[in-house]
């Protein structure tokens, strides 16, 4: 009996199967008849080898694609080098001074950047003045990449489970009772240098070689260093999650309130009223150096969420 | 040839690029698809630095009073050298996290094998 | 300068400061809030902008601090970007209210703030983009708009969005590599970032006969990186799985909007760096060309096999794409006229039939394969409407408004004898294979369920509504009254 309702419905005219691709398939006989439905997996009680054959027949599958792919790539890897490399043949030489690139911009920058932008390092100025809106860009990316990860990593229901939460709990403990000596004593002679040399860097940005972002680094690996030998909850005590977003957010307010006040007023031909102060002084360059600070305080804060949420998936 | 000696770093990094590129086609494993990543990042910073060099002359930081066009290096390079690496930092631990969570869920790096994991359970 | 000059840089910056300010917020429902906020101030200052500068046909540019071109950042504005402006601030507004009750039930409550900030990013991104005067500005926030949208697919953080964003990210990751090393060449054979200054050196350089060999590579970097990520035809695989299993505001902004933000900006480098005339020398459109024409058919014959009915529309985005890429093939003014036309057809219908797609699996246990959906039309009326408004504008009837962008495109060819019978018969066949997917769901959603298969009635949800009938009245219009969009274009264009 089931024979023969399962013949007739194979048997199924061609105007039936019209009918059902019409209607979008049915359960039994989706829009897509061509690939075969796949094998249930093997029962536990079944020995491991025959679970293993249906991936390898896929593995096979997807090896001849696979196969195909590679050979494609290497030939497109191996045409752009060969592009690249005729176009290299062609271009300006290296450390010619009547190259393109050195032309009225580069003058201005730095011939003039001294008096317009008040910053000693010419490439401070460029970034934080001249170009800035591709600066404040940058620090969204970095603000972006820190959410993403916050997204991902942050624990929560749908990538904890309870094994993991028991072994971070036992590290807890751990960290609580067992305190490295070597590591500790000598943490305490280098968090405070690292931090002092990070703000060094930070605030000498438009004088010195660094600014925001170097700064920031540094000061990120001293929190960074904090967080290891001080254990998490000690670091948690002033600095958590909700500290974290606050800094890094009124940070990057700042920056762009004082970059939206000087490209209108720059845009509109209005004058800033910003003092650009003297030349080569701490206090001068007018919005480089608060920019640098909130740039070092994002970065730092930035660098640090990064640690504590691939270790931990918390801050 | 004699370009190309000359142009040595750009040669460099064109050759890097290649590199980069094939091991972010090729590798199975994610994490050294990233590397793949960072390398090619790498090589098109190294070629963009070289641009800015012009032989004999100061870091762009003012010595001095008067600025003179003639005495210093382009700045240009080295701040879009700088944004590149900002950029590329970002994305580099967006994508070590999302290898993270995959890890986590497939218990393996190699993405062939995650993706005959997920359409095996039918999560694709 | 008047104050309106201001409305574009006033516009990215609400969008990135609300992002900003989202983390401090209270919680997901505000972040929504501020994100509507964000889309609408958006919509109206680029409203004001198009109403002024529109009927004016003015173009201007805007200095992002003190110093001006070649030295300063820029923002360029015109008729065309004031269009494209408005578009994309109207589809993200729309998205977001269409596909707000999925946002919240897919994602977990702690990370909805987290969310909505990618969400205002990536209209910032897009904005940005789209006025842009400056290469590297370009290039940085192409990476914001690559972060922001790999992570609003991931948000709904299952198996399926985690696999597909990785490989949309390694996709995205490979396009931008190229874009920067061609943007590296192209700095370092110019010495130019501005447009206005690049296009003039580069047309020297063409006059010179100089650097021939770097520019085409160039080109061709720059091309094959935005046509990696935005899916044009040999590249398109990561798309169908990462705008098929995202949640849906995401599927709508990702197909409506960021797809299209890459192609903006392409056209916007071809007529304002390289220009149209060089871009042709090269003989790029001829590639360009036939990539769309095949990408038309590639999608619609995956679109045809698919049963899950947000895969079915990621494909036929695929093969929407390739009319884009094949109206900016053909290499004029009028060509590019009817793929920027496409842009916005595509961008007002796709994320409605998006929405409407999964209101309408809402009441079948959100199982998105077609068979499950069979009558689902009759439990929520205002979907199923607007997806058969949808449907018939992607397959083209007379009244909706893929109709008239298929006339642009056929009209578009007739002064290319060769290339008019290639897109003539594509079109057709595409037309025809178009149908064959849309007709048959159409059909299936409006069938009598069979018994036991109707699913409950869904309580009405007015932001759905608001959204649905606002695309609709969109789709009408550009179908209908699509003449001053046409001339704003073209004014646009020519000042470009």
């Amino acid at each position: 009996m089931s024979k023969m309702a399962r013949s007739k419905k194979e048997k199924q005219t061609s105007w039936q199967r019209f009918c059902t691709w019409v209607n979008g398939g049915t359960a039994e006989q989706p829009l897509l008849p061509a690939e075969p439905a796949k094998p249930k997996k093997a029962k536990a009680a079944k020995p491991k080898k025959q679970k293993a054959q249906p991936v390898r027949k896929e593995w096979m599958g997807l090896s001849r694609f696979e196969h195909i792919y590679r050979i494609c790539a290497v030939l497109i890897g191996v045409v752009m080098v060969g592009v690249l490399m005729i176009a290299v043949l062609q271009l300006p030489l290296f450390g010619s001074p009547d190259n393109p690139s050195v032309n009225e911009v580069v003058e201005r920058y730095v011939e003039k950047g001294l008096e317009e932008t008040g910053a000693v390092n010419m490439v401070a100025g460029m970034i934080l003045d001249y170009r800035a809106f591709d600066t404040f860009g940058e620090s969204s990316v970095l603000f972006l990449a820190v959410t993403c990860v916050t997204m991902l990593l942050m624990r929560d229901r749908n990538n904890t489970n309870k094994e993991e939460d028991l072994l971070t709990a036992r590290e807890h403990v751990i960290e609580g009772y067992e305190e490295d000596i070597i590591l500790t004593k000598v943490a305490r002679i280098v968090i405070p240098c690292a931090l002092v040399y990070g703000v060094y860097v930070v605030l000498n940005g438009h004088l010195s070689p660094g600014g925001g972002f170097s700064g920031g680094t540094i000061m990120g690996s001293a929190l960074i260093l904090f967080a290891v030998s001080f254990g998490m909850i000690r670091m948690s005590q002033f600095f958590n999650y909700a500290t974290f977003r606050k800094i890094t957010s009124c940070a990057l307010m700042v920056y762009a309130a004082s970059k939206a006040y000087s490209f209108f007023t720059g845009a509109n031909h209005l004058e800033s009223h910003i003092p650009l102060g003297v030349p080569g002084a701490i206090l001068s360059s007018g919005l480089i150096l608060i920019l640098d600070i909130c740039v070092g305080i994002v970065v730092a804060c930035t660098m640090y969420g990064f640690y504590a949420l691939f270790t931990k998936g918390e801050l | 040839m004699e370009h190309l000696l000359i142009n040595h770093y750009e040669t460099a990094a064109v050759i890097l690029f290649g590199i980069g590129f094939l091991n972010l086609l090729l590798q199975n494993n994610l994490v050294k698809k990233i590397i793949g990543f960072g390398i090619m990042d790498s090589a098109v910073y190294l070629f963009l630095a070289s641009q800015g060099y012009i032989a004999g002359r100061l870091a762009p930081i003012l010595v001095g009073e008067v600025a003179n066009a003639a005495d210093y290096i382009n700045p240009i390079p080295a701040g879009l050298v700088l944004t590149g690496i900002v950029v590329s930092v970002s994305v580099t631990a967006f994508s070590l996290a999302l290898i993270q969570r995959l890890y986590q869920k497939y218990k393996t790096v190699n993405f062939d094998e995650i993706v005959l994991l997920a359409r095996q359970k039918g999560d694709e | 300068m008047p104050f309106v000059y201001n409305f574009p840089f006033f516009s990215i910056f609400i969008c990135m400061i609300s992002g900003i300010v989202t983390p401090l917020l209270k919680n997901g429902k505000w972040a929504y809030r501020l994100s509507l906020f964000a889309a609408g101030a958006g919509l109206a200052l680029s409203g004001v902008l198009l109403g002024r500068i529109g009927p004016a046909n003015e173009s201007f540019s805007f200095m992002m601090g003190h110093f001006p071109a070649p030295w300063g950042n820029e923002l360029s504005v015109g008729p065309l970007e004031a269009v494209l402006a408005t578009a994309i601030c109207l589809v993200m507004l729309m998205a977001l209210l269409g596909g707000s009750r999925d946002i919240f039930d897919d994602v977990l409550p702690e990370k909805q703030k987290l969310y909505f900030i990618m969400m205002d990013e990536i209209l910032a991104a897009l904005l940005a983009l789209t006025y842009t005067n400056d290469i590297f500005t370009a290039y940085v926030f192409i990476e914001i708009s690559t972060i922001a949208a790999c992570a609003i697919v991931m948000a709904k953080d299952s198996a399926a969005t985690l696999v597909s964003t990785m490989r949309y990210l390694i996709m995205s990751l490979l396009g931008s590599g190229l874009v920067l090393i061609g943007i590296v060449l192209l700095y370092c054979i110019t010495g130019h970032l501005l447009f206005p200054n690049l296009q003039q050196r580069v047309l020297e350089l063409v006059a010179t006969g100089q650097y021939t060999m770097p520019l085409t590579v160039v080109v061709g970097l720059i091309v094959l990186g935005l046509g990696i990520k935005s899916a044009m035809f040999p590249f398109h695989l990561w798309l169908p799985p990462a705008h098929g299993s995202a949640t849906t505001a995401s599927s709508s902004v990702l197909s409506g909007l960021v797809v299209k933000g890459y192609i903006i900006l392409m056209i916007r480098l071809f007529y304002k760096v390289f220009t149209i005339a060089v871009i042709r020398e090269l003989r790029i459109t001829n590639v360009i060309f036939l990539f769309g024409l095949a990408g038309m058919i590639v999608g619609s014959v995956g679109a045809i096999k698919e049963g899950h009915i947000k895969r079915m529309l990621a494909y036929s985005s695929v093969a929407q794409l390739g009319y884009v890429f094949m109206g900016i093939g053909l290499g004029t003014d009028v060509g590019i006229m009817a793929a920027c036309f496409q842009i916005l057809v595509h961008a007002c219908t796709k994320p409605m039939l998006f929405s409407c797609a999964s209101a309408l699996s809402a009441g079948r246990h959100h199982n998105k394969q077609l068979y499950a959906l069979r009558g689902a039309a009759y439990e929520n009326k205002l979907a199923g409407v607007g997806f058969t408004v949808g449907a018939l504008s992607m397959i083209g009837i007379p009244l909706f408004a893929g109709f008239a962008a298929k006339v642009f495109f056929a009209s578009a060819t007739m002064a290319q004898p060769v290339k008019m019978w290639m897109t003539l018969l594509t079109l057709a066949l595409s037309t025809v294979l178009n149908a064959l997917y849309y007709i048959p769901a159409v059909a299936a959603l409006w069938s009598r369920p069979a018994e036991g298969e109707a699913g409950e009635k869904q309580p009405s949800n007015p932001a759905f509504a608001i959204s649905t009938v606002a695309f609709i009245a969109a789709v009408f219009f550009l179908g209908i009254c699509y003449q001053p969009v046409v001339t704003l274009i073209q004014n646009g264009l020519a000042l470009l």
